[in-house]
């Protein structure tokens, strides 16, 4: 899964490690906070709150970043649930820390990183290749997709 | 994160492997949160080691039983630990199917079977079988300053904001690791300053009635989101059952955790006194406009009048709620084109048996149910396709969650439509 890209990336955010380990692999980005149980169907890894902007969108295996977590205390289980059906994402960023999301991070297990030095919001967009280094706390930023 | 000796102890095994497992979860969690300490807590909430049949069969090679799952799911565990008699007061909040009326619900013989042992196992760790999404009207009322730590968002918000508790809201790992070590991470609502106020909301339309108190809750969570916001202005006759709602309402429709009203919750007896000094965030008003739009972006799912389903009691209903259903049901009959569904605890539903409300509700054709609700046991009558709620967080979830339309109106607008099969609601 990881791969090693072989050019500098187009941008570097530092932020502070929730949940330590590094990951590579395509950004899935939202400005809405996501709610988990209610929110979220775990068996398809897909977002499915009425109203949300990526409504019927999967975060399987992408990277995904959001602002935060809302809605049900359910969140941490029904992500946890998503590592159970192989439908987790494979790291996460976020901007707001509660504890929906550091509980869920921490169970899913996945390298996550907050507290920013700039709002990763501002400069990933989907689609990006995000690699994070949940322990340095860096994320590397390559923009369009995957660097050749 | 800063350990005192016995949660070292802990960790290290002093007493016994499940602890063990649950301290290093919650300093896992604690180190996330950034939190710098734990606070003692003899007051938790969660739904510890229940799950569906998948779950344990997912954990097979573990055993595939209660204990595989607490170890497992709840507490994160690589490894397989046999789980003590739990100490610390806990309680298990609502579940996945009424107990005598799961067929109604669509439940199989196997699920409920499933059901029954989850339920002897939480009654055989020492814990509370509450089965509701309100402790707090069916046993368990923490008072002002107690460290809590529990689940349910909306019981979560009353517990802060009308009885001054000072809990997170939890999740289902990290209660069930707090049921063992009677620790949770001290940060956020645990903290003076974290329940400080952040935005200011000036209600100007008038809110009085309980369905006026949800429409303000589900603006309110829609204006600030996952901050606590001090609401001051044309807010009376404030009561449980309407704080019920509205923290329900704001939980659901932004993450509100905590909120402050003017003159009626404790940490707020002045405006000045919720936001510990001035107001340095946003300043929303909710006038007639915004009570509107509210209204109809929550109707947003609705579009064939012709109702099937009628679900009151989300969160689960009070006494006094199913005494006033009753009143509204007597004399009458559930149309033989929908269904009234009411949903309260085994500890209401006790007292309405008691005071004849559950007789008025059954008698005209509606089912009283406990312990879940159609959220979250994903169950509704056969061939559900429209519904009707009294309740904004219902409204909110339940048509996601099943693919069907959703009404949002008064008690007595649903009680009509259960009882007509038509939705004739309005905004007045």
């Amino acid at each position: 899964m990881a791969t090693v890209a072989s050019r500098a990336p187009d941008l570097l955010i530092r932020g502070r490690k929730v949940v330590g380990g590094t990951t590579e692999g395509e950004a899935l980005v939202t400005r809405q906070t996501i709610s988990g149980w209610g929110g979220v169907n775990p068996m398809k890894g897909e977002i499915i709150e009425t109203r949300h902007e990526l409504r019927g969108q999967s975060f399987a295996g992408k990277i995904l970043v959001f602002p935060g977590a809302k809605g049900s205390s359910g969140w941490s289980a029904m992500f946890h649930t998503t590592r159970l059906t192989g439908q987790a994402p494979i790291g996460l960023l976020y901007n707001i820390t509660t504890t929906k999301a550091a509980l869920g991070a921490v169970v899913m297990r996945v390298p996550t990183l907050t507290d920013f030095d700039s709002d990763p919001l501002d400069q990933i967009e989907a689609g990006d290749w995000v690699r994070i280094d949940a322990d340095q706390g860096i994320v590397s930023v390559w923009k369009g997709g995957r660097p050749q | 994160m800063r350990l005192s000796d016995d949660e070292k102890a802990m960790r290290d095994g002093a007493q016994g492997p499940a602890v063990a497992k649950a301290m290093d979860l919650l300093i896992r969690y604690g180190e996330a949160l950034g939190a710098e300490d734990f606070v003692y807590t003899d007051n938790i909430a969660g739904v510890p080691g229940s799950s569906p049949k998948w779950v344990k069969e997912y954990y097979a090679a573990d055993g595939g039983d209660y204990r595989a799952v607490f170890s497992r799911f709840d507490l994160d565990s690589d490894e397989v630990v046999d789980v003590p008699r739990i100490n610390g007061f806990s309680c298990h909040l609502q579940g996945g199917m009424d107990p005598e009326l799961w067929r109604e619900q669509g439940m199989t013989e196997e699920a409920f079977a499933n059901f029954q042992a989850d339920e002897r196992e939480v009654a055989g760790h020492g814990i509370q079988v509450l089965k509701t999404c309100t402790p707090y009207l069916a046993g368990n009322v923490p008072v002002m300053g107690e460290h809590c730590a529990w689940m349910e968002s909306s019981a979560v918000v009353f517990c802060n904001s009308v009885i001054g508790g000072r809990t997170n809201c939890e999740g289902r790992e990290s209660t069930s690791a707090a049921m063992l070590a009677k620790r949770i991470p001290n940060w956020g609502f645990h903290t003076d300053d974290f329940r400080k106020g952040q935005h200011l909301i000036e209600v100007e339309a008038a809110v009085d009635s309980i369905f006026e108190w949800g429409l303000l809750g589900y603006f309110t969570g829609s204006a600030v989101e996952d901050a606590i916001p001090v609401l001051d202005g044309a807010i009376s006759d404030a009561a449980l059952i309407k704080h019920k709602h509205f923290g329900a309402a704001a939980a659901s429709s932004g993450g509100v955790e905590m909120y402050h009203m003017a003159g009626i919750t404790p940490e707020a007896p002045t405006v000045e006194a919720a936001f510990g000094g001035a107001n340095r965030g946003q300043r929303f008003t909710y006038g007639a406009n915004e009570r509107r739009e509210t209204y109809e972006r929550l109707n947003s799912v609705g579009e064939s009048r012709d109702v099937d389903y009628v679900m009151l009691g989300c969160p689960h209903y009070s006494a006094d709620q199913l005494a006033e259903a009753a009143r509204m049901l007597e004399g009458r009959k559930v149309h033989e084109n929908s269904d009234l569904w009411i949903f309260t605890s085994r500890a209401v539903k006790a007292t309405a048996e008691a005071s004849g409300s559950a007789d008025i509700i059954r008698n005209a054709g509606a089912k009283l149910m406990t312990d879940t609700c159609s959220a979250i046991s994903q169950a509704v009558p056969p061939g559900t396709r429209v519904a009707a709620f009294d309740s904004a967080k219902q409204t909110h979830y339940l048509p996601a969650i099943m693919g069907i339309e959703g009404w949002f109106g008064t008690t007595q607008e649903c009680i009509d439509a259960a009882c007509t099969s038509r939705w004739n609601g309005r905004l007045s």
